[in-house]
C-alpha cells in the first residue's frame, strides 16, 4: 500500500514521462541556428584579421629586413624607414607621457570622487562624444592652436598634444569604468580598516583595476600608432633628415631627441609614400611599413599586458 | 494513505536553544563606567525613508550583543552607525548621538579613520583583498606607517593565532593568496585582518550567513574567546546562532512605515524564555518573521 502510494505522488496512473526530446521544433532550430551564426561571425573575425596579415606579411617577404628597419629613407632606392619608425615611437611615448597620468587621475576622480549628477553625467557624455569627433578634424584644431597660434610650427610636440586631446576623452572614459569594476566590497573592507579614502585608491582600487587601466592604454597607443590625419597638420609630412642621436640640443629641430621638430610617423610617411609617392620602390617600402606597423602595435600590446601583469603581482604582493 | 503523504506535516514549533544566562549579565547592565557603546535616539535615514527610527541602547565593555529581527528591520544599518560606514552610502543621514567611550562618533570633528581602527567590521562575505595572507593580516598596519619588518611578522603571527587560522596557513603566509582560502577561512582572515588593527569594537555582519555549519561553529567559537578582550556587536538572522554566543540580544522589527525600530532589549537568555514583548515571543518562537 505504501509503496504504491509513493509512487502515486510522482507519476499519478499515466506512462513514464520519457528523456527523448520533446521540445519544440522551432526552439531547437532557433538553437542551431545561433550556434552556427555566431561561430560563423567568429570565424569571419578571425579569418579576415588573418587575410590582412597574411597579406602584408606576404606583401613584405623580401622587403622587411635589418637594413630596410635601420636605414634612412630613399624612395628611388629600396629606402629604410628609421627616423620614420623612430618618430613613431617618440611620438608614442610623448603622448601616453601626457595622456596617461592626466588620464587615468581624470578616471580616479570620475570614479571615486565625482559621484552621479547631471554635470558629471554630462561629463561622461562629452566624454564619449568628443571621442568620437573625426581626427582630421582634431588635427585641424592642433594646426590652428600649436602650429599657427603658439607658432611652434609642425612640431612633434604639437603632435603629440593634438594626439592627446584626440585620445583623452576616451582613455578616462575607459580609466573610469576600469575603476568602477572594482566591487564596492573592497572599498569597503578596506576603508572599514581604517585606511583613508587615497589609500583605499592607491593600495586596493588600483591594483585591481589595473587590467582595465592597461586595456584603455593599449587601445590609446594603437590609436596613436596608426593616427595620420591627426598629425598631418599638427607634426607635419616630410621625409625627415638623417638623425644624429649625439645631438642632445632639445632645441635644435636636427635633434632627434627635440620635441620641437617636425616628426612624420610611420603611418603619416606610409600616407605620403602612397598619395604622392613617385619612386620604383614606393609600393614596397609601403608594404613593408605596413608590416612594421602591425608588427609594432602587437608587440606593443603584448608588452603592456606583460608589464599590467607585473605590476598587478608588485601593487597587490608587496 | 494517499492523501496522508500529500498532507504538509504538522507544524513544528521551532525550539531555540538557549544557553543560560551568563552570570553577571544583568548586574553589568548596571554599570555606568563599563558602557563601551551607546546609542541615543538614533534615526538613520536614506533620502525621506526613514531605515531605522529612534534606537537608544548601551552595549557594554567585553560583551556580546545580537542584534536579530526581520529582514528589513534595520539591524545592518543600525550597526554601520557604530564605524560610520553609513557615511559611504549616498543620500543616508544619521541622526542623534552614537557614543563610543562616552564620545560621540557623529561630531563633525570625529575622525573617521581613527573612528573605524578602534571599532573594526566584518563582513557578511567574507572580502579579503586579493593579496597574500600575509599582506591581508599586515594591510590595517601598514596603512598606519607600520613597516618594521619584525613587528609586522608578528602582528600577523599573532593575530592569525587569535582568529584560529594559524596552523592552517602559516606554510605559505606569503605565497598563498586570501582567495585561495576556503569560506570559512576566508571569514577568520577577515577577522584576523581586523583584529591586527587593535580595535576595541568588533561588529560583524551576518558574518556566518555564507557559511557552511562546521565554519559557523567555528566562527561562534572565535567570538566567545575574542568577548574575552572585545566588545562584539553580531547581526545574525539565526536565533540559535544569537541564542548560543550572545550576552545581550536586541530584537528590530518593521513598523507600518517599514521604518526599523528596536522592540526589546536584554540579556538574551531573558530574551528567549521571557521576553517582556509580544513581538519578540512571536518572532522567537517563529510565528513571524
Amino acid at each position: 500500500m505504501t509503496t504504491t502510494a509513493g509512487r502515486a505522488i510522482g507519476n499519478p496512473s499515466g506512462p513514464k514521462p520519457s528523456l527523448r526530446n520533446k521540445t519544440s521544433r522551432g526552439s531547437i532550430l532557433a538553437d542551431r541556428a545561433a550556434t552556427v551564426a555566431l561561430w560563423g561571425t567568429g570565424v569571419l573575425v578571425i579569418l579576415i584579421l588573418g587575410a590582412i596579415i597574411l597579406h602584408f606579411a606576404l606583401a613584405a617577404w623580401g622587403v622587411v629586413s635589418l637594413s630596410f628597419i635601420l636605414s634612412d629613407p630613399s624612395e628611388t632606392t629600396l629606402g629604410g624607414i628609421f627616423p620614420v619608425l623612430w618618430n613613431s615611437v617618440y611620438m608614442l611615448a610623448l603622448t601616453l607621457l601626457i595622456a596617461v597620468p592626466v588620464g587615468i587621475l581624470g578616471g580616479i576622480y570620475m570614479s571615486e570622487y565625482a559621484g552621479e549628477n547631471p554635470i558629471t553625467n554630462a561629463i561622461r557624455f562629452a566624454e564619449e562624444s568628443i571621442s568620437s569627433v573625426p581626427s582630421i578634424v582634431v588635427g585641424l584644431f592642433g594646426l590652428i592652436l600649436f602650429v599657427d597660434d603658439f607658432h611652434w610650427g609642425f612640431s612633434a610636440l604639437g603632435g603629440a598634444l593634438a594626439l592627446t586631446l584626440f585620445n583623452l576623452p576616451l582613455m578616462t572614459r575607459l580609466s573610469e569604468q576600469a575603476l568602477r569594476a572594482v566591487p564596492q566590497d573592497e572599498r569597503s573592507a578596506s576603508l572599514a580598516l581604517g585606511a583613508t579614502k587615497w589609500q583605499t585608491i592607491r593600495h586596493v582600487v588600483l591594483p585591481l583595476a589595473i587590467p582595465g587601466l592597461i586595456t584603455s592604454v593599449i587601445l590609446t597607443a594603437g590609436r596613436v600608432f596608426g593616427e595620420a590625419a591627426v598629425l598631418l597638420f599638427t607634426a607635419g609630412v616630410g621625409t625627415p633628415p638623417h638623425y644624429n642621436f649625439l645631438n642632445f640640443d632639445l632645441t635644435s629641430v636636427a635633434s632627434p631627441w627635440s620635441p620641437f621638430r617636425p616628426a612624420t610617423t610611420l603611418s603619416v610617411y606610409i600616407y605620403k609614400l602612397q598619395s604622392e609617392g613617385l619612386g620604383a620602390y614606393v609600393n614596397q617600402i609601403v608594404d613593408g611599413s605596413a608590416a612594421i606597423l602591425i608588427s609594432m602595435v602587437l608587440i606593443f600590446n603584448l608588452g603592456a599586458r606583460y608589464l599590467g601583469r607585473v605590476l598587478t603581482r608588485r601593487l597587490t604582493a608587496v | 494513505m494517499t492523501t496522508a503523504a500529500i498532507n504538509p506535516e504538522p507544524p513544528v514549533v521551532r525550539r531555540v536553544e538557549v544557553t543560560p544566562s551568563r552570570p553577571g549579565a544583568e548586574e553589568f547592565a548596571a554599570r555606568p563606567d563599563a558602557i563601551k557603546l551607546a546609542t541615543d535616539n538614533v534615526s538613520i535615514m536614506y533620502g525621506q525613508k526613514v531605515a531605522v527610527r529612534d534606537v537608544s541602547m548601551t552595549v557594554q565593555d567585553c560583551s556580546i550583543l545580537a542584534l536579530i529581527g526581520p529582514s528589513g528591520s534595520g539591524k545592518s544599518t543600525f550597526l554601520r552607525c557604530f564605524n560610520r560606514m553609513n557615511d559611504l552610502i549616498p543620500g543616508a543621514s544619521v541622526q542623534g548621538e552614537v557614543r563610543l567611550d562616552g564620545e560621540n562618533v557623529m561630531e563633525p570633528d570625529v575622525s573617521v579613520v581613527e573612528l573605524r581602527r578602534r571599532v573594526g567590521m566584518v563582513f557578511q562575505r567574507p572580502n579579503p583583498f586579493p593579496m597574500s595572507i600575509y599582506e591581508n593580516v599586515a594591510y590595517g598596519p601598514r596603512r598606519r606607517g607600520q613597516n618594521d619588518r619584525r613587528a609586522l611578522d608578528e602582528l600577523v603571527e599573532t593575530s592569525l593565532k587569535r582568529a584560529a587560522l594559524w596552523d592552517e596557513v602559516k606554510d605559505d603566509l606569503r605565497r598563498k593568496s586570501g582567495l585561495a582560502l576556503s569560506g570559512g577561512q576566508q571569514q577568520r582572515l577577515c577577522i584576523a585582518r581586523v583584529l591586527a588593527t587593535d580595535p576595541e569594537v568588533i561588529l560583524m555582519d551576518e558574518p556566518a550567513s555564507a557559511l557552511d555549519p562546521v565554519s559557523t561553529l567555528r566562527i561562534e567559537e572565535l567570538m566567545r574567546e575574542l568577548r574575552e578582550a572585545y566588545t562584539i556587536v553580531i547581526v545574525t538572522h539565526n536565533m540559535q546562532q544569537a541564542a548560543r554566543v550572545s550576552d545581550i540580544t536586541a530584537f528590530f522589527t518593521m513598523a507600518e512605515d517599514r521604518a526599523g525600530y528596536l522592540v526589546e532589549i536584554g540579556p538574551t537568555g531573558r530574551i528567549f524564555t521571557r521576553p517582556s514583548e509580544r513581538l519578540t515571543e512571536d518572532y522567537i518562537s517563529g510565528r513571524f518573521g
